[in-house]
Order: structure tokens, then C-alpha cells, then sequence
């Protein structure tokens, strides 16, 4: 799965975006947030304050008991500040 | 016919005359032209310029979805939605809203939704550049932004 992160979840885990293999475990939001904080300390300080972080999966805002299904693409970023 | 909204996310400048002339040319039933442009503010003197961070192809759809709400909930005739990425001095546009219709409360309104419901879902983040040099802190979202996009629900 493509994993893309932006403004301040960006620069904590050192990369715009990675492909990621999920694990069968892996169903919904919150466990994909689980295994990101697992891949390394950037991850895990990126997710720290996990209330903090809103999600998209595949460009639409979801929030984080959301089944992942089939969707290509997730994107973690802090709450937008556009405008 | 129904009202399609115009909706761009771009680098380069808008043309506020431009764009409001263009929902208004060649009608006669717009009675009531809306426009609000957001500026790059500094903050007493200590910014050299915000840099406006988007989510590229989310950020079209996103203000598309709800530009798409606004048409459905008033009765336009006509919706723009502009907003600019990437590093804009103070005193510079950000984002442009115009919202026509044949009476002044819709455009009044629709203008008002759009700009409380962009802040709070369109994918922009925007970050400090200081005039002491280097970048400052990412803007933090403010509740109140929560609390003027409930409003509408």
C-alpha cells in the first residue's frame, strides 16, 4: 500500500511517502497506525500524539475505525490549516 | 442547467476582477456577486512569508466535494473556489471564493460555508518563514475553525 505523510507527520518520519506491505492483521486505520509506529522511532514519534493526525484513504477523509479494504493509497497529516 | 463550480488549486496569482467578472458576463439573472480573498498576514513583523504545503489531486477534490455542497445547498448561479500553494509573502493572496446568485443570502452564505469548510478539510497545511532567517512552526488549526465550520451541520 502507498503511505503518503505531509506538513509536520512528514518531517518526523523523514519521508513524503513509502510502499508498505500490510500484514493480514492489518484491517482497519488504527491498525495500520499501529504498525507504522512499529517500522522505526521516526514512525513512532510521527504518531505520537496519534489524536493529533487525521487520515485519508484514497483522498477521502476517513476516520481512523475505518475498514481499509481495498483502498491504494493512505495519507497521514495534522489537522489543515489552509485558507 | 446545473451550476458547476470552478475549482483550481495553482502556484501562480488569481485575478480577483477577472474571476468575478467571469460569473457575471453575458447573464442578467445574477443579482448578487460574493467574493472573499484570504492574504498572507504577517505576524508583527516576524514573517518573510508562509509556505502553504497541499496535498496534490486530494486538495482539487476535496474543495471540488465541497463546492459541490455549497451548489447543492443555495441556489447559485455561479461558484469559484482558487486557492494557491507554495510560498506566498504577506500582503499576497491565498485563496479566492466568489459565489454568485440571483439574490444576496445565498451568495452571502455560500461564500461564508466555503471559507469554514476549507479550512477545516481542504487538504493545506502552511508553515513560517521568519525574517530572523530560517522556517518557524507549522500553523497550528485553531478550535474556533471547528467551532465556525459547525455551524452549518
Amino acid at each position: 500500500m502507498n503511505i503518503r505523510y505531509f506538513a509536520w507527520v512528514r518531517e518526523r518520519v523523514g519521508v513524503e511517502e513509502e510502499t508498505i506491505d500490510l500484514p493480514g492483521n492489518v484491517k482497519t486505520v488504527a491498525d495500520l497506525i499501529t504498525h507504522l509506529k512499529g517500522i522505526d522511532d521516526y514512525h513512532a514519534a510521527a504518531f505520537e500524539e496519534e489524536d493529533a493526525i487525521r487520515v485519508a484513504l484514497d483522498q477521502v477523509h476517513v476516520e481512523t475505525d475505518e475498514e481499509i479494504g481495498d483502498a491504494r493509497e493512505a495519507a497521514f497529516f495534522p489537522p489543515m490549516t489552509g485558507g | 442547467m446545473p451550476v458547476v463550480a470552478k475549482v483550481k488549486v495553482q502556484l501562480e496569482d488569481f485575478d480577483v476582477q477577472a474571476e468575478s467578472h467571469r460569473l457575471t458576463s453575458g447573464r442578467r439573472d445574477v443579482g448578487a456577486l460574493v467574493s472573499f480573498t484570504g492574504l498572507c498576514r504577517d505576524e508583527a513583523g516576524t514573517l518573510t512569508a508562509l509556505e502553504l504545503e497541499h496535498y496534490p489531486g486530494m486538495a482539487e477534490a476535496e474543495l471540488s466535494r465541497i463546492a459541490g455542497e455549497a451548489i447543492e445547498r443555495w441556489p447559485l448561479t455561479g461558484l469559484t473556489v482558487i486557492h494557491r500553494y507554495g510560498k506566498i509573502p504577506p500582503g499576497d493572496n491565498i485563496v479566492l471564493v466568489v459565489a454568485a446568485s440571483s439574490h444576496r443570502r445565498a451568495a452571502f452564505e455560500a461564500a461564508d460555508f466555503l471559507m469554514d469548510y476549507l479550512k477545516t478539510r481542504a487538504p493545506f497545511w502552511k508553515k513560517e518563514h521568519l525574517v530572523e532567517g530560517g522556517t518557524g512552526a507549522w500553523v497550528e488549526a485553531k478550535a474556533g475553525d471547528d467551532k465556525d465550520a459547525a455551524r452549518w451541520t
